[in-house]
């Protein structure tokens, strides 16, 4: 998102220091901090240390994570980067969240976060530049020892050896923590790795098979209290009065406070202040958008596809190309707003002192969080302390430009004059906002008389996750919003179509909107791969014939695409009355193709199996590529059958997880995961099948009924 | 009132209608039982009763009074329950936020049926909501869980 050249080409300095008998190894990153755009100056000077691994005198071995784990993996995926440079002992391997500090700045986006499936692009060479220089020092040390040469000596397994002698990392600590900086390390030829590519298993098993695992909504000290929110019923709504009276009566409740988000009863425990809360009476100025409406906002939307909008993509004349066309189709599809849903709602932590704020969160998003609760209590930056614990899923929500749950939290600590966890309902959740935005698509593709398109134009309506935020200078250019049309400006379907257009409308509703796992991908996806399946069909040409035919030029799309069909039995005969669609598509720099074999039950739509191919480069940690394939199939299926929030009033209809479905075990279908061998740079996997699913259902849906569905969730009955 | 959790005997001063989820939670300190919902729709509550499955989000603490209360804390003690081992075998987790409910839920299935099958595994946890999709795995982890109690009890 900023012009940031790649960090392969840094040049790392290096610093260590003495911390407690242990190295630390520390880097100081030239002009690291010109990229914090968002960023306070820092008052410790223009080079701030940037710690990533700690050996400690008992030969354990620490690793801090710049990253959020938020169940992706990264837990142990960073670790083995460390640990393959290194030459670690895998069982002395220690993990914790790094505390908030610039020095943690996504090495790209130059703020301290967890998104866009970027964490392994961020770090995929700063972490191994990590243990590569912990190395070369504790080898200085113990050829000091040995008196030998440091080329005489070798790592194995968190010992350095030379000859008959030997010394364990934990011994040399001390001695390498005194050595001068390196000027440079090199790291390991690809064919010597012993741990990327290796199925290792996830590190944070042991804590969290057996509720040791913290997460923000587990923090506890003495002296906490606990907060519950009252939040206007409609977004842009504000107290008008409150009389707190009946949840001052509720036995526990100690403070009622207004805050600039509602009002807050500070409780002894959750349960007080909740049902403080709900004896709160507040009358509310319900603002501006107490008349949203789902169906008004969709005809709204049907009305702006009419008009002219921002050019995303655009080739030849697109009127022209339509005008000679052999045959054209034309459809609409919609995608309602969508909660994220984690499983731990927000929640966050603050106690505030003379000169001092601590918070602890499971956030997605420190850099911003920090400078937010800096504003809101007159601190500086570097005197917030972000604890940051496990979270109970992210899939974007607990990213955003406001740092929203963390800043509430600060408000409420600040009113209450104690410290406070703040926690959210589901309820709050399910109606807090930050959501998926709606979409609705137009599209109008002309086909030629070989049945290939020739021209294809496209119309996207949708609200902007950045227009308004911080980021909107940096990455919406001539109003566009890349979030909003990725997926599509850049499919290859449309590169190959001579002539084409893409048109973005990005309206404002006083809806909150924010990115959701995958992005413009989720709805992007669906409507190009749905759209070149009817183009096949229109062709008379099998759909993976003609995805081949358009994406001649294009071998990681093909790679996966021929492995996902290969492995699905694409040319066999499906079980009786069970269709198979197929999927691909490219995003966070990988490749992924799904084959979906369904039936229809009972008029409902029923996932049998899904076979996943997916191209993410080099490949770090099989097993967590498997783990988010799966996770990501699911998240995607939740919102193909069933995600969807609808306005009445300005109100959010639906409330908690009996009218907001999300997908349950007896509907997850057979996930086969089939990850292609290559050595491109790693991509993204976070969010990477996301995407894929519901346009695989959908087209399978079309082999079984004959009908597109153009509408998330899929309705047979629509 | 007097409530036994995960075997021992513990005074807590409460309401009798506050749910045993806040209970344990914010009163006694086990955090491991988790918050998702409120009103037994996600299931990451779970926790035993006389050793039957209860969403603790909507039990309320008089109710537990003279019954056995058996937390994720107290399933084992040394997190080498057989659903543990499975679920650590398997690499289930993912955040892990559901996963306590998850393992309580498995464990009381096993201890009502050792040889489940498919049907009966998503009747008892298709109540037990997981975001992050851990489905197929959790699937797989309670047939390797009643395999590695058979084991055990040769």
């Amino acid at each position: 998102m900023t012009d940031v050249t790649p960090p392969t080409r840094r040049e790392f300095l290096k610093t260590s220091m003495l911390m407690s008998g242990s190295l630390v190894v520390a880097f100081v990153l030239p002009g690291a901090n010109r990229l914090m755009a968002l960023q306070e100056p820092q008052a410790g000077g223009p080079f701030i240390p940037n710690a990533f691994v700690r050996v400690g005198s008992d030969d354990s071995v620490t690793i801090l994570l710049a990253h959020s784990e938020m169940g992706q993996g990264i837990w142990t995926s960073l670790p083995m980067l460390v640990a393959e440079e290194l030459d670690a002992d895998w069982s002395k391997i220690k993990v914790q969240h790094a505390k908030a500090a610039p020095v943690y700045a996504h090495t790209t986006i130059g703020l301290q976060m967890t998104g866009g499936s970027t964490t392994t692009l961020s770090e995929f060479d700063r972490y191994r530049q990590a243990g590569a220089t912990a190395r070369a020092l504790l080898v200085q040390a113990a050829a000091q020892r040995f008196g030998v040469k440091p080329a005489d000596c070798r790592t194995e397994n968190g010992v350095v050896i030379a000859g008959k002698q030997r010394a364990r990392y934990g011994e040399l600590a001390g001695a390498a923590a005194k050595l001068p900086p390196l000027k440079e390390v090199s790291l390991k030829d690809p064919k010597e790795w012993k741990l990327i590519g290796k199925p290792m298993k996830r590190l944070d098993t042991p804590e969290k098979i057996t509720g040791r695992a913290q997460f923000g909504i587990d923090v506890r000290f003495p002296g906490m209290l606990t907060a519950v929110v009252a939040r206007p019923p409609v977004f842009g709504g504000t107290v008008k009065s409150f009389d707190a009276g009946a949840a001052k009566a509720v036995p526990g409740v100690r403070k009622v406070v207004q805050v600039p988000t509602g009002v807050a009863v500070v409780a002894d425990h959750f349960w007080a202040a909740k049902l403080g809360r709900d004896a709160l009476k507040i009358d509310w100025d319900l603002g501006p958008n107490a008349s949203l409406d789902s169906a008004a906002l969709r005809e709204q939307f049907r009305h702006i596809a009419d008009t002219a909008g921002a050019t995303a993509a655009e080739a030849g004349s697109v009127t022209e190309g339509l005008r000679k066309a052999a045959k054209t189709i034309a459809a609409e599809y919609a995608f309602p707003y969508l909660a994220h849903a984690p499983m731990e709602p927000e929640n966050c932590t603050v106690r505030i002192t003379r000169g001092k704020c601590e918070i602890w969160a499971g956030t997605q998003f420190q850099g911003m969080d920090q400078q937010i609760a800096a504003r809101i209590t007159g601190l500086k930056p570097e005197q917030v302390d972000i604890h940051t614990t496990f979270l109970g899923g992210g899939f974007g929500r607990r990213a955003n430009f406001q740092s929203d749950f963390v800043a509430e939290a600060v408000q409420v600590a600040k009113a209450a004059s104690a410290p406070v966890k703040t926690v959210w309902t589901r309820e709050d959740d399910v109606r807090g906002g930050y959501y998926r935005s709606a979409f609705l698509h137009r599209a109008r593709i002309g086909l030629g008389a070989d049945g290939l398109p020739v021209a294809w134009l496209h119309s996207v309506v949708g609200q902007s996750n950045l227009i308004g935020t911080p980021f909107e200078k940096l990455a919406v250019k001539d109003g566009i919003d890349p979030t909003s049309v990725e997926g599509l400006a850049d499919s290859p379907y449309l590169k190959e179509t001579p002539h084409h257009r893409v048109d973005l409308h990005s309206p404002r509703t006083g809806i909150p909107v924010l990115w959701w796992r995958s992005v413009g991908n989720s709805h992007t996806a669906f409507v190009v791969e749905t759209l070149i399946d009817e183009l096949a069909q229109a062709a008379r040409k099998d759909p993976v014939e003609y995805r081949r035919l358009l994406l001649k030029r294009y071998p990681r799309h093909l790679g996966v695409l021929n492995l996902a069909v290969e492995k699905a039995g694409w040319g066999r005969r499906p079980p009786a009355r069970h269709a198979r669609g197929v999927a691909v598509h490219s995003a966070f720099g990988s490749f992924a193709a799904q084959v979906a074999e369904v039936s229809i039950e009972s008029d409902r739509i029923r996932v049998h199996r899904v076979v996943c191919a997916i191209d993410c480069g080099i490949v770090i940690n099989p097993e967590t590529i498997a783990a988010q394939m799966e996770s990501g199939i699911a998240f995607g299926l939740s919102a193909a059958l069933h995600g969807a929030l609808h306005f009445k009033d300005g109100r959010v209809q639906e409330s908690n997880f009996h009218d907001y479905r999300v997908l349950r075990l007896n509907e997850m279908p057979v996930v086969e995961v089939h990850i292609v061998h290559s050595t491109e740079k790693p991509g993204g996997v976070g969010e990477v099948a996301v995407p894929h699913i519901a346009p695989a259902v959908a087209n399978a849906v079309a082999q079984l009924t004959g009908r597109r569905l153009r509408e998330l969730p899929l309705r047979l009955n629509a | 009132m007097k409530l036994t959790i995960n075997g021992v005997e513990r005074e807590v001063e409460a309401s009798p209608d506050m749910p045993l989820l806040w209970v344990l939670r914010d009163l006694v300190g086990l955090t491991g039982t988790k918050f998702g919902c409120g009103i037994a729709q996600c299931g990451a509550c779970t926790v035993h009763l006389d050793g039957a499955p209860r969403r603790s989000c909507v039990t309320p603490v008089a109710a537990t009074v003279g019954k056995a209360v058996t937390t994720i804390e107290g399933l084992s003690s040394d997190g080498r329950h057989p659903v543990q081992r499975a679920w650590a075998e398997l690499d289930v987790v993912q955040c892990g936020y559901c996963q306590s409910g998850q393992i309580m839920a498995a464990a009381a299935l096993l201890a009502a049926r050792s040889d489940p099958s498919d049907a009966d595994i998503d009747a008892a946890l298709t109540g037990n909501i997981c975001r992050c999709g851990t489905y197929q795995r959790i699937r797989a982890a309670v047939h390797r869980a009643a395999a590695l109690a058979k084991e055990a009890a040769q």
